[in-house]
């Protein structure tokens, strides 16, 4: 319960400080990537790396976040995901 | 430890909470910025936030004017968003391990009052500064010059606290693991190992001071390591367990994160955990920044300029900085600074007073007593780290 606690208290801060101000491109996923990705991590890992990858590099990029990072995206997901990122923050 | 499963499942709840954000990440209005964005966690000064959750929050550059860089201005980095509030009297340090001898577990107190103290001046640097001035870009933070500081450290040696556990004749290599998780049970956990040499190194401390005060929580409050010469990946933050192992650590992030490609860069000294290809990062290397010009400024003519700027190498020590103001074409000695110890960046200025009105390149460039040098460009590698590249600088005289 203190580490549930701890978990929460780290997302109130961190929305606080600004993470709320980050917004995503319009298009088909977006809401997925949010609810998926911001599980984690806040959204400016996204936006930080806009341009620098190609669709290959965000599918090893996404692939990832699963299979290391233990990310529990299921396929159809996964491939929703990818497909937004390669639309809108593309090499 | 309650069942993360659980906390999944709270979390989404916590998030779906926060359903402004979601409302306004729905009515996307605003352009993505780009641009640098300010901002100060708890206890920080305004730092240029690179991301918030994990924070990893730069230092601009001018605050390395500083021959040490003040606490509340120190850079940010965590590989996991779970980064609970250590109290520093229910804080534990396990010593533990297949090749210890007898398993301790120490308070800060006992850490304090049992141990010898030691100090060190050592510069603390990110893998993966200047990762954003990769070309081609290179995925991952995309860090400026602003992941590293200089600081007075204050703790004991990690190998006095070896010692008083007992390292047995197999120990190989030395773990380390703090109090940040991941959100998910999943995610593997942030656990780094030394080379038993590098852990029982006099100068591997176990810190819990930073420039005379406790540590700041976003450094790694109570406690964390110092590896003086070696890149920051090593330097666990809020340190809770310490590891004497027979065999090599195979989590992620020895065997597949922090990695560079073998024999492209100087230093080999971690043989238990080299691939016929490739091989943890260790030690930095020899490189050099200039704090107070800006690429494109204009400062007025006739009027003396002074330039100046940090250099670091792996604690060998800088034997020299040179600056040029012709685009390479001659070098000029710059003044060094007090020297700290070798293991503390080496502050320099250079006078420089343009007699033209015109456009000068401005380079720096710092050699190591190891003799090694900065390259003109970056060497690549997949992960994008080390990058020592010698800086150009073009600035306007009018």
């Amino acid at each position: 319960m203190r580490t549930l606690f701890l978990l929460l208290s780290v997302f109130t801060i961190a929305a606080a400080a600004g993470e709320s101000q980050i917004v995503l491109k319009d298009g088909q996923g977006k809401n997925l990537v949010i609810s998926q990705c911001a599980m984690c991590h806040s959204l400016d890992y996204i936006t930080m790396n806009d341009k620098i990858l190609d669709r290959a590099g965000w599918e090893k990029t996404v692939g990832k976040m699963i299979n290391v990072m233990g990310a529990p995206i299921g396929d159809a997901d996964k491939q929703i995901i990818i497909d937004y990122l390669a639309r809108n923050y593309v090499k | 430890m309650v069942d993360r499963r659980h906390f999944i499942k709270k979390v989404a709840g916590g998030l779906a909470a926060l359903g402004s954000w979601f409302l306004l990440q729905r009515s996307s209005l605003a352009a993505d910025p780009v641009a640098t964005i300010t901002d100060a966690l708890t206890g920080k000064k305004a730092l240029i936030k690179k991301s918030y959750r994990p924070p990893n929050y730069e230092t601009p550059v001018n605050y390395f004017d500083a021959p040490f860089t003040p606490n509340d201005l120190f850079f940010v980095r965590y590989h996991h968003s779970v980064i609970p509030e250590v109290k520093a009297e229910e804080w534990r340090l396990r010593v533990g391990g297949d090749a210890v001898r007898t398993p301790l577990e120490l308070t800060l107190e006992q850490l304090r009052r049992d141990f010898k103290p030691a100090e060190i001046a050592a510069l603390c640097l990110c893998s993966g500064n200047r990762r954003g001035l990769f070309q081609p870009h290179v995925p991952g933070v995309q860090w400026g010059s602003g992941a590293m500081g200089n600081a007075l450290w204050r703790g004991v040696r990690l190998r006095d606290v070896l010692a008083g556990a007992g390292i047995g004749e197999s120990a190989l290599e030395v773990s380390l693991d703090g109090a940040d998780s991941g959100t998910l049970k999943t995610t593997p956990d942030f656990i780094k190992s030394l080379p038993l040499a590098k852990a029982l190194d006099e100068n591997t401390l176990i810190a819990f001071e930073m420039n005379g005060e406790p540590l700041p929580h976003w450094n790694g409050f109570p406690a964390r390591l110092i590896i003086p010469g070696w890149t920051a990946t090593y330097w666990m933050k809020h340190l809770t367990e310490v590891n004497v192992l027979s065999k090599p650590f195979d989590g992620f992030w020895m065997k597949t994160a922090y990695r560079i490609p073998r024999d492209r860069f100087p230093g080999r000294q971690f043989s238990s955990q080299e691939t016929a290809t490739n091989m943890p990062i260790t030690e930095m290397v020899v490189n050099s920044l200039i704090t107070n010009l800006i690429d494109g400024q204009t400062v007025p003519a006739f009027k003396p300029l002074e330039i100046k700027g940090v250099a670091w190498d792996d604690g060998n020590g800088i034997a020299r900085v040179e600056i040029s103001t012709d685009d390479g074409v001659s070098w000029h000695h710059a003044t060094l600074k007090q020297d700290y110890g070798r293991f503390s960046w080496r502050q320099w200025r250079y006078d420089f007073e343009p007699k033209r009105t015109r456009e000068y390149r401005i380079m720096a460039r710092a050699t190591s007593h190891s003799g090694a040098s900065q390259p003109f460009e970056p060497i690549p590698n997949p992960s994008g780290y080390h990058h020592n590249a010698v800086q150009k600088i073009a600035i306007q005289v009018a």
